[in-house]
């Protein structure tokens, strides 16, 4: 039985690195059109989840179901073409390209011809990147480096995209900027999975919010429930 | 005298002044932030500071020491211990290895005692090995002491190596961004340790993002802006100083 309107569903997820099993049955479904987070201590399984996810790790157990497909265990290539974006953890674009290059490779798995299109499209929605569009990806701030790996995902028009810990290493300023724009990219229509110690911001601007403790989903809600869960709170926000 | 001090340091990359003649002065004892936007310098004056790059202009004095130009391990063993962003960790050495690593780091080689293993080294070692213990539990990795590192999360990376940065008792502790990565029940954890080194009269000078850490530990805070201070003062007055919103906070 499908959860109502899932667009991604995790059924009993088991996975694991070696002999470390991290992922010990998850069970979460996200929703057509939500922004959804989840948070949890360190060494939780967060960021496996997504990678599990994403196909860099098989599911020992459990089922994925994107859209209705199960995808556990497909490889990453099919699961990017079924139309799952992701940025991983720390910016890892090609450093030495530039801006506009590294847009390319995002769309290098696209055979038509509106990719150019696309390109100037996401370059006029971001001035941050278009005036820097012929400098090199690796002389950019932490920041456009976030944003530019965002823009990337999109070039696929991904349905889902996952982001691991975008507010990583930035400035005050520059959380806003990026948190803005996972904002925006989810108005356009994308279902957006983040991974985010910082917590109470993620919450603040999801639909709804996981939390994972040892590789199980301990909590789930509204991100204003989880906000106001005394236990969530204490544990988990550090108030 | 302070601790440490910091005059005209200037560190320039191809054309970017990135450290433009700063002066920083950091009492014994004292807690201090340095903050500011990313590229503003403040990771740049820490590398100049630990030796890790080679400044331009200016000095740095530790306990009196000119260290202008000196190598880590030597600023290191004089009692200066450091975190980095991008943490590195042995990932096939167990964590706790990797402590007793970042021990051996900030000691003097004495390669007889080891060959030796003299009854003196063996007692050093079994205290380091306790030490390290007690530091893995504090940051939440005590059921992960025999783990290979490289099963450690990113996050738990990151709290290894604030543990490592404390294995040497150091005189001088610099943290950069040591809260990044982390959840905040244990965010929370690492300041009341910092504030426990703190009231146990060490130095710390922390560069940091995350204002409620910064805001709620520091006795003083140092703003940097394209490589310049532009502040510096008590924490309420900082997240006042319009300079200050209008370069960093925004909004």
């Amino acid at each position: 039985m499908a959860a109502d309107g899932a667009l991604l569903e995790l059924r009993e997820v088991v996975a694991g690195y070696a002999e470390a099993e991290v992922l010990r049955g998850v069970t979460l479904a996200v929703r057509a059109g939500e922004i959804a987070c989840i948070i949890g201590a360190n060494g939780a399984g967060k960021s496996t989840l997504l990678r599990t996810v994403f196909g860099l790790l098989t599911p020992r157990q459990g089922t994925i179901r994107f859209a209705g497909e199960e995808i556990g265990g497909r490889p990453s290539t099919q699961v990017l073409e079924r139309g799952i974006g992701y940025v991983p953890q720390g910016r890892c674009n090609f450093p030495a390209m530039s801006v506009e290059e590294n847009l390319e490779m995002g769309a290098y798995l696209r055979r038509d011809a509106r990719v150019r299109e696309d390109i100037e499209a996401l370059l006029t929605r971001l001035p941050m990147l278009a005036g820097k569009r012929r400098d090199p990806a690796g002389t950019l701030s932490g920041g456009q480096q976030q944003i530019l790996e965002m823009a990337i995902a999109q070039l696929l028009h991904p349905r889902l995209l996952m982001v691991d810990e975008p507010s990583l290493g930035l400035d005050p300023r520059m959380v806003e900027i990026v948190f803005d724009t996972i904002l925006a990219i989810n108005r356009a229509g994308t279902t957006i999975l983040m991974v985010e110690q910082n917590a109470k911001k993620a919450l603040a601007v999801s639909h709804r919010g996981f939390v994972l403790e040892l590789g199980r989903n301990r909590f789930e809600g509204t991100g204003q429930e989880l906000l106001d869960n005394p236990d969530v709170r204490q544990h988990y926000l550090g108030s | 005298m302070a601790l440490l001090e910091v005059r005209g340091l200037v560190k320039r990359f191809l054309g970017v002044t990135a450290v433009d003649h700063v002066d920083l002065a950091v009492e014994p004892g004292e807690l201090v932030s340095l903050i500011g936007p990313n590229g503003s310098g403040k990771t740049t004056l820490f590398n100049c500071v630990t030796g890790y790059l080679a400044a331009d202009g200016g000095r740095v004095t530790f306990r009196g020491h000119d260290l202008t130009g000196a190598p880590p391990h030597r600023v290191a063993r004089l009692g200066v211990s450091r975190t980095f962003q991008q943490v590195s960790v042995f990932g096939r050495l167990s964590a706790l290895d990797n402590l007793l690593v970042f021990l051996q780091q900030h000691q003097e080689e004495r390669l007889l005692a080891r060959l030796l293993r003299t009854p003196g080294l063996r007692r050093l070692e079994a205290v380091a090995v306790e030490r390290a213990r007690r530091l893995l539990d504090l940051v939440g990795l005590g059921a992960k002491a025999e783990a290979p590192a490289g099963s450690l999360s990113y996050g738990q990376r990151k709290l290894l190596a604030f543990a490592g940065a404390l294995m040497p008792d150091p005189e001088l502790l610099l943290l950069d961004e040591p809260a990044a990565a982390v959840n905040p029940t244990m965010i929370n954890q690492m300041k009341e340790h910092i504030l426990a080194l703190h009231r146990e009269g060490k130095t710390v000078v922390l560069v940091e993002h995350n204002m409620d850490v910064v805001m709620d530990i520091s006795e003083r805070v140092v703003v940097l802006d394209h490589g310049q201070k532009i502040a510096e003062g008590p924490p309420e007055a900082i997240r006042r100083d319009p300079r200050v919103v209008e370069a960093y906070f925004g909004r």
